[in-house]
């Protein structure tokens, strides 16, 4: 599904990503973790391509995306939420949803101009489609408010919604549970699970939840300093001790 | 909603007769007439800069430059060539559009206050290249161009400019710019051609604002190339910035309110432009969204209005 060969990034003299090897199968939920500062969130900015990388290639259904746009990407398939919630705080709820559908069901533009049948009938779709994925995670009753009037809580779950309404094959979540306290955590672990069941979704997650990282993903991988310093199931991380001197410093 | 649209167009062409039989009777003196062409003008203008400015969140500040495009282009065409006035102010308009693409690849991958100086030197560029056409009249600009802008011509165009970017930020393009402008990086990542629908916003602005220039220059029958310097796009973003950055009819009522506010002050003499200053400066302190915010005025308003004055 998605591969990373020796993905790496260098900031000035800075490599925030070295040598970094990922590799995702069709299905699989994948968690991203690491300490503050180990280059999670710059890994998703090379897949989405907001960086270039510096060198290495990433690889998403067997083609090369590097040097793509992020839009380009999108339209391959890529979609991802923000660290920090990104919505279109002027616009409702359903059109932050909408703006997403842009990419795949847009009408012509001589169609909008003139407010031609095309564009009426167009508009008509998107609104369908964005409703139903809105109702499907109970945002649907506050539809038209504006998207920054939405509970913190509500506004991470439009993210993801905007994000699905995108059509991705594979999803790229960046700390969707930050912030959250734990009831909130755990309603965000059952709508990963009910993402994956209804989408079938390739997912790849940062998190510094362990609740939450250790209970739904089936691999993870340990990021510091920009490499990938542990592999493995959540079992295995747990116990690596690699890791646990990354996050606790080591044994005195 | 079609008795909605059904009683829009009734009022629209209301409102059409009746100055056009104020103009006919006399009723408008011809030194009003000045304003209310201007009024025409500047709502186009307004309206224009708003896409770029108001909904996409682009900075530009040469507005007067397209303007300019759009005025000599017509002008030319009309006077020196002979040809008919609309095939002449589209001719304008387009001319605006591609200069706008041109201009706007380059330019819009800055943001800010960058942007900003950019385009204000593109305005000056333009101008400058006036003054160094001899074709063109040079400083002295080109005189004696036909007056075939009448208030038919003046209200088609004004509806067009409206009614075009009305519908273009309705549509799934419109949302776009709107999503560029609230969150670039959000907006690239869930699919949209970010630099397409900035140059694409930058030019549709552009066209109109030729529109505006055109029929500017079949009105004045003189234009200058100082008639379009800085000022000129200056103007046109108080009325946007007073209207509301991304209200439509906060435009209008600008355009329309600082057409006004100009006649009403003239003959305050010198005294004028610092009444003016400081209408502007008391308004934005008290209402620095703007009169409409990102608003828009709707009949709906005018009926709660109504009602709640009768009940």
């Amino acid at each position: 599904m998605l591969a990373t060969k020796r993905l790496t990034k260098t900031f000035g003299g800075l490599a925030a990503v070295s040598n970094l090897d990922l590799e995702l199968q069709q299905g699989e939920l994948v968690g991203l973790i690491g300490p503050n500062g180990a280059g999670k969130t710059t890994v998703f900015n090379l897949l989405t391509g907001v960086y270039t990388p510096t060198e290495g290639d990433i690889i998403l259904e067997g083609k090369s995306v590097v040097g793509l746009k992020p839009y380009q990407i999108t339209a391959r398939g890529m979609a991802r939420t923000f660290q920090n919630i990104r919505l279109f705080n002027s616009l409702s709820v359903i059109e932050n949803v909408k703006v997403a559908c842009h990419w795949h069901s847009r009408y012509s533009l001589a169609g909008a101009l003139l407010r031609l049948k095309s564009c009426v009938n167009g508009e008509r779709q998107m609104q369908e489609n964005a409703l139903e994925l809105l109702e499907m995670f109970n945002l649907a009753e506050k539809k038209d408010e504006p998207a920054n009037s939405l509970p913190y809580g509500e506004q991470r779950r439009l993210e993801i919604v905007r994000a699905l309404a995108a059509k991705p094959k594979l999803l790229l979540l960046d700390e969707p549970a930050a912030g959250m306290n734990p009831l909130e955590t755990k309603d965000l672990m059952e709508l990963i699970k009910k993402i994956r069941r209804l989408f079938g979704l390739t997912i790849l997650l940062i998190e510094h939840d362990m609740s939450l990282v250790m209970g739904i993903c089936e691999r993870i991988y340990v990021l510091d300093y920009g490499k990938v310093i542990a592999q493995g199931t959540p079992e295995e991380i747990k116990n690596n001790k690699r890791v646990i001197e990354a996050y606790l410093g080591e044994e005195a | 909603m079609k008795h909605k649209n059904i009683l829009i167009g009734i009022l629209l062409i209301a409102l059409y007769l009746a100055v056009y039989a104020a103009i006919g009777t006399g009723l408008i003196a011809p030194y009003y007439q000045v304003n209310l062409y201007l009024m025409g003008i500047n709502i186009i203008a307004a309206v224009s800069l708003n896409l770029i400015v108001g909904f996409t969140g682009q900075l530009a500040l040469g507005h007067a430059g397209f303007m300019a495009v759009g005025a000599y282009v017509s002008a030319v065409l009309t006077l020196k060539l002979g040809q008919p006035f609309l095939p002449a102010i589209l001719a304008g308009a387009v001319c605006a559009f591609v200069i706008g693409i041109i201009i706007g690849l380059p330019t819009l991958r800055l943001t800010g206050d960058y942007l900003a100086i950019a385009t204000l030197g593109f305005g000056e560029i333009i101008r400058g290249l006036l003054v160094n056409i001899d074709y063109v009249g040079g400083a002295a600009g080109i005189n004696g161009i036909p007056k075939l802008t009448n208030w038919t011509w003046l209200y088609l165009f004004t509806l067009l400019t409206v009614f075009s970017i009305k519908n273009f930020v309705n549509s799934t393009h419109g949302r776009a710019c709107i999503a560029i402008r609230d969150n670039e990086l959000a907006a690239e990542t869930m699919g949209i051609n970010t630099t397409y629908y900035k140059v694409l916003a930058f030019s549709i602005g552009a066209f109109f604002a030729g529109i505006a220039g055109a029929l500017y220059a079949h009105y004045f029958f003189l234009i200058q190339p100082a008639t379009f310097s800085f000022m000129k796009s200056f103007d046109a973003l108080v009325m946007v910035v007073f209207g509301g950055l991304g209200s439509i009819t906060g435009s209008i009522i600008a355009a329309m309110a600082v057409t006004f506010m100009n006649a009403a002050l003239i003959n305050f003499g010198s005294l004028r432009m610092i009444i003016y200053a400081l209408l502007l400066v008391i308004i934005m302190v008290f209402r620095p969204q703007g009169l409409m915010g990102t608003k828009e005025f709707t009949l709906k308003h005018l009926f709660r209005v109504k009602e709640g004055g009768s009940s």
